[in-house]
């Protein structure tokens, strides 16, 4: 049985139901990424898989347990959260906020033991910060201090850990830095991954399991390369395209449909403008001319 | 190497203990300050004493003059000082931290109006002993914070609703004391008038034991819960993955909090402003992010002993209620505040 | 469960076609009109003295040289009052809330009563200024000095609802500190403030109006006239200046018209709070955000709420009677509370 999952759950804010009767798995030693359009509920399942919400029906389980039922230090040192937005308080240094991701393992009189301090550097030195540790986290760029983020949620040293749209704010590097330091700790250390992406072609080449939400269900799940077709595309996002291999890594690359782009290239090619990547695409990388022949 | 500069102290048995340096180096240096500034205050006074007599007769080495003032008169008086401006600056702190904003203090939030509200029915309508006075003063202030609390619960209490109930209370309360005021006779307003403005005269043993019992039940209770307040200053949702019960260590500080603030304004009226600055005169001073509830606290010591201080030697002896002191000094803190603000261009 | 961010609602809303919408709100400010009308006339009929209304219309117009007819002109003169400084104080509310983008904006909330009170107490106890004529300078002065120092401790432009709130309060609690070391050293500055401190417009005369009035009346043809200007600023600095709308000029005469119009209403009747909040929320959800709207809306109805604040307060404590001010505080509080609680955390 899976660590994590999600059992019949209706989630709703208020009188507003984002999904009703939604059950996920979260599979063992895996890199998911919900994906999904606006509002489909992919953020709400997320929150209520991190106990943050509780759901108006079914429930979550985590390691056979209702997840509400368990003691927050207990959850906190299994499963580690970094929300959309945090507020980094004034004034503090990096390793300062680092450390605060050893809180789950701390208490009244273990305030900060040596492994605390040992665990701390090896969470800088693995996200690449750990020269930063005297500077103050105002003073840092977004890509550094959502770095410091991660390197937090590294500190806590729980085998599962949830991302809340890591790669909103930052520019593309960053992005995919982001993204394969994920790809590190879930390939080197063994870590089971859940994040919501909003880009598409990030978590397919990313992810070893996909999970397509749209308006709170489950619209298909498994590995990119099986299950991220156009069809998928356009049932979930509502947008034409089509589906290539990208040349990089080999898994699926979603090329967005041209209506109105400025096709490339004569008239003759402008006739199967459909098949022309366009400007206006949806996240992706750019595609050359060469490849519109090969989907 | 060091990732961060956090210092503990590790015993053998896997126990360790944060320290940080330069908020302990503070901590002692306001009690120094406020042991001091307390010595001085016991010798000043129509009967004046000098300081070694002062620590001689607290010794038990004085004359039975000097037993006197300083034992019956002045000693319960600075305990008061310095327990109400503990608690204050303790209250002030704690609602700062969970209103996330350094202006959310009690005073602004309306404790101190409905402390008023409280003291006021009782001088107005009931011609209260100042017992009665103190009590319905205690029942006044904490019937407004519980208010204010719930009225700003929805789902939970976020530090901005709190503090925007807390003004619309306050806005109230504030209008219902004026009426009172306007109903009493001369006599009675001259009275509620000066109790509405804090002062430390005519304190003595008997306001000392129920604040030393506040202080004593209520500050362990707070320092408990500190860690958890640390961390939910960078949201409630990180807090929340970390482990932190949030919504309980809230309403512990919070309830904290205002029996801290009332059971302060009880005993001694409103004394404006200690609550406000206190906590942020505390941080400046250790540069270190988060609640600083023990600096807090002795500064807000320090700061009423010191008011008095001045007010005292400035002005004479039990001339000026040292709540107009604190006043002047708030009003001259924000006037700081805005310049430096200026200067730092947030403005 | 805390919850910090709930997803969005996009709430839509029909419109009718314009020129309907127009013509609804033309017709919904005659019936303001009308209403204020009758408010007025029930001003003038009802009071904490009960006097029969044949005697009130007869006392109106004819002198009978009897007790009614010092009781009706009182009451006249008190209305006319509540007429002049509900419409300033509403109007003044609406500016300062457009101004300041914020919807929880007073001028009790942000201090500027607390300042002109002040600044009026000075006057009194330490310059011996005993005439509302020579007070009235006062007011505007601590009304506007107060304004500014809260809109910059609020941070200025990147000022957030809360943070314009707290200072208000703030500066509000340090004034009114000031005002009871004054009080409490002062017996006669207490005898006589402690009255004034609540609003009221008991103290209305022939001369006080006739002091007052020109601020008032200047006050708000200039808020009336900066209706879309202010449209142009509330949408937001950047926007404005697309606009054309000249951001400095409008903010500094915007002041100006709130600090006349709040200076000359605390200078007559004391400080009074929440008029100028509920009225222009109220207003809005009839006529939408457009100032050229809400502020003629809020020049009627502010006097509705606040002459029938007055009234209640003579009638539900006869023969004496509750001021206006704390009448206004009790209704207003909740009101505000219930707009806190509405919010997002997210708007706060």
């Amino acid at each position: 049985m899976n660590r994590l999952s999600a059992d019949n759950v209706t989630l709703a804010y208020d009188q507003r139901v984002i999904a009703e009767r939604l059950s996920v798995e979260i599979p063992d030693n895996s890199f998911t990424v919900i994906v999904g359009p606006n509002a489909c509920g992919k953020s709400t399942l997320l929150r209520a898989l991190s106990r943050m919400l509780r759901p108006n029906e079914g429930r979550v389980l985590l390691d056979g347990q209702v997840i509400q039922s368990m003691p927050a230090k207990k959850v906190a040192r299994t499963l580690g959260l970094l929300p959309q937005s945090s507020i980094a308080p004034d004034g503090i240094t990096v390793g300062d906020l680092v450390g605060r991701g050893r809180y789950p393992h701390q208490g009244l009189l273990r305030q900060w033991s040596a492994e605390d301090e040992r665990v701390v550097r090896e969470s800088m030195a693995r996200t690449g910060i750990g020269d930063l540790a005297d500077r103050y986290v105002d003073e840092l760029s977004g890509g550094q201090r959502q770095r410091v983020w991660i390197a937090m949620a590294l500190a806590q040293q729980t085998p599962l850990l949830l991302l809340d749209e890591p790669t909103t704010y930052l520019d593309i590097q960053h992005q995919i830095d982001v993204l394969d330091l994920c790809a590190d700790l879930h390939e080197e250390q063994g870590r089971t991954l859940v994040a919501v992406l909003h880009d598409l072609n990030h978590a397919a080449r990313y992810a070893t399991h996909l999970v397509a939400l749209r308006e709170g269900r489950v619209v298909a799940e498994g590995a990119p390369k099986e299950i991220v077709t156009a069809e998928l595309v356009e049932e979930v996002f509502g947008l034409r395209c089509q589906v290539v291999d990208d040349p990089e890594t080999g898994t699926p690359l979603v090329v967005p449909a041209a209506r109105r782009a400025r096709a490339r290239g004569t008239a003759e090619k402008t006739e199967k403008a459909p098949e022309t990547a366009g400007a206006g695409a949806r996240g992706g990388a750019e595609v050359s001319e060469s490849a519109t022949g090969a989907s | 190497m060091k990732a961060t500069h956090i210092r503990a102290v590790r015993t053998r048995g896997g126990l360790s203990l944060r320290v940080d340096a330069r908020a302990v180096t503070v901590v002692v240096l306001l009690v120094l300050v406020a042991l001091a500034a307390s010595v001085a205050l016991i010798g000043t006074g129509d009967f004046p004493v000098s300081a070694t007599d002062v620590v001689r007769t607290l010794t038990g080495n004085g004359t039975r003059i000097q037993e006197y003032i300083v034992r019956d008169l002045r000693l319960p008086r600075v305990l008061v000082g310095l327990l109400v401006g503990a608690a204050l600056g303790l209250g002030g702190a704690l609602f700062q931290s969970i209103s996330r904003n350094p202006l959310g203090s009690p005073d602004v939030l309306g404790l101190g109006q409905g402390a008023t509200a409280g003291a006021l029915v009782v001088i107005v309508l009931f011609s209260g002993s100042a017992t009665a006075v103190t009590l319905g003063a205690l029942a006044g202030g904490l019937v407004t914070g519980f208010a204010i609390y719930l009225l700003a619960w929805r789902r939970g209490v976020h530090g901005y609703r709190l503090v925007l109930v807390g003004i619309g209370v306050s806005a109230m309360v504030t209008a219902v004391n004026g009426y009172l005021l306007t109903k009493a006779d001369i006599v009675d307003a001259a009275r509620a008038v000066v109790w509405m403005t804090g002062s430390l005269n005519g304190r003595d043993w008997t306001q000392v034991w129920p604040l030393l019992v506040l202080c004593a039940v209520l500050v362990p209770l707070v320092l408990v819960n500190a860690r958890g307040l640390l961390m939910t200053e960078m949201g409630d949702d990180l807090s929340y993955a970390l482990g932190v019960r949030v919504e309980r260590v809230r309403m512990v500080l919070m309830v904290s909090a205002v029996l801290l603030t009332a059971g302060a304004t009880a005993a001694v009226g409103p004394v404006g402003f200690v609550a406000l600055t206190a906590p942020q005169l505390a941080r400046r001073l250790t540069r270190s992010p988060g609640p600083n509830l023990v600096p807090a606290m002795c500064m807000g010591a320090t700061l009423l002993i010191v008011a008095d201080l001045v007010s005292q030697r400035a002005f004479g002896a039990d001339q000026l209620p040292v709540g107009v002191v604190t006043g002047v000094l708030g009003g001259a803190y924000l006037l700081w505040l805005l310049v430096t603000e200026r200067r730092a261009g947030r403005i | 469960m805390v919850v910090d961010s709930v997803p969005e609602t996009r709430a839509v809303s029909a419109s009718a076609p314009p020129g309907r919408r127009a013509a609804a709100r033309a017709v919904g400010l005659l019936v303001s009109l009308v209403v204020l009308a009758g408010v007025a006339l029930a001003s003038i009929a009802i009071g904490a003295k009960e006097l029969p209304p044949d005697q009130v219309w007869h006392g109106l117009f004819h002198d009978t040289g009897t007790y009614a007819d010092v009781v009706v002109d009182e009451r006249v003169w008190r209305t006319l009052l509540g007429l002049l400084a509900g419409a300033a104080l509403g109007l003044a509310g609406a500016v300062l809330q457009a101004l300041t983008r914020n919807p929880l904006a007073d001028p009790g909330i942000l201090g500027i009563n607390a300042g002109a009170s002040a600044a009026v107490v000075t006057a009194i106890t330490y310059f011996g200024v005993t005439s509302l004529n020579g007070y009235v300078w006062f007011a505007f002065f601590g009304a506007a000095a107060v304004g500014a120092l809260v809109w910059f401790l609020g941070g200025s432009r990147g000022a957030t609802p809360v943070r314009l709130a707290l200072a208000g309060t703030a500066i509000s609690a340090a004034l009114y500190g000031y005002l009871q070391a004054v009080m409490i050293m002062d017996d006669a500055a207490l005898g006589r403030m402690r009255f004034w401190t609540v609003g009221s417009l008991a103290s209305a005369t022939h001369s006080t109006i006739v002091q007052v009035a020109p601020f008032m009346v200047v006050g708000s043809l200039l808020a009336l006239g900066l209706a879309r200007p202010l449209n142009a600023v509330a949408m937001g600095d950047d926007t404005a200046r697309a606009l054309g709308a000249h951001l400095n000029r409008t903010r500094a005469l915007s002041m100006l018209a709130a600090t006349m119009l709040c200076g000359a209403a605390t200078a007559a009747c004391g400080p009074i709070v929440f008029v100028g909040l509920m009225v222009p929320h109220l207003v809005r959800s009839f006529t939408g955000p457009d100032l050229r709207w809400i502020l003629p809306y809020a020049t009627v109805l502010s006097p509705v709420l606040l002459l029938g604040a007055d009234v209640i307060g003579r009638m539900v404590a006869r023969p004496a009677e509750l001021q206006v001010g704390i009448v206004t505080a009790i209704l207003g509080g909740p009101v505000f509370i219930f707009l806190v609680r509405r919010r997002r955390t997210t708007q706060l």
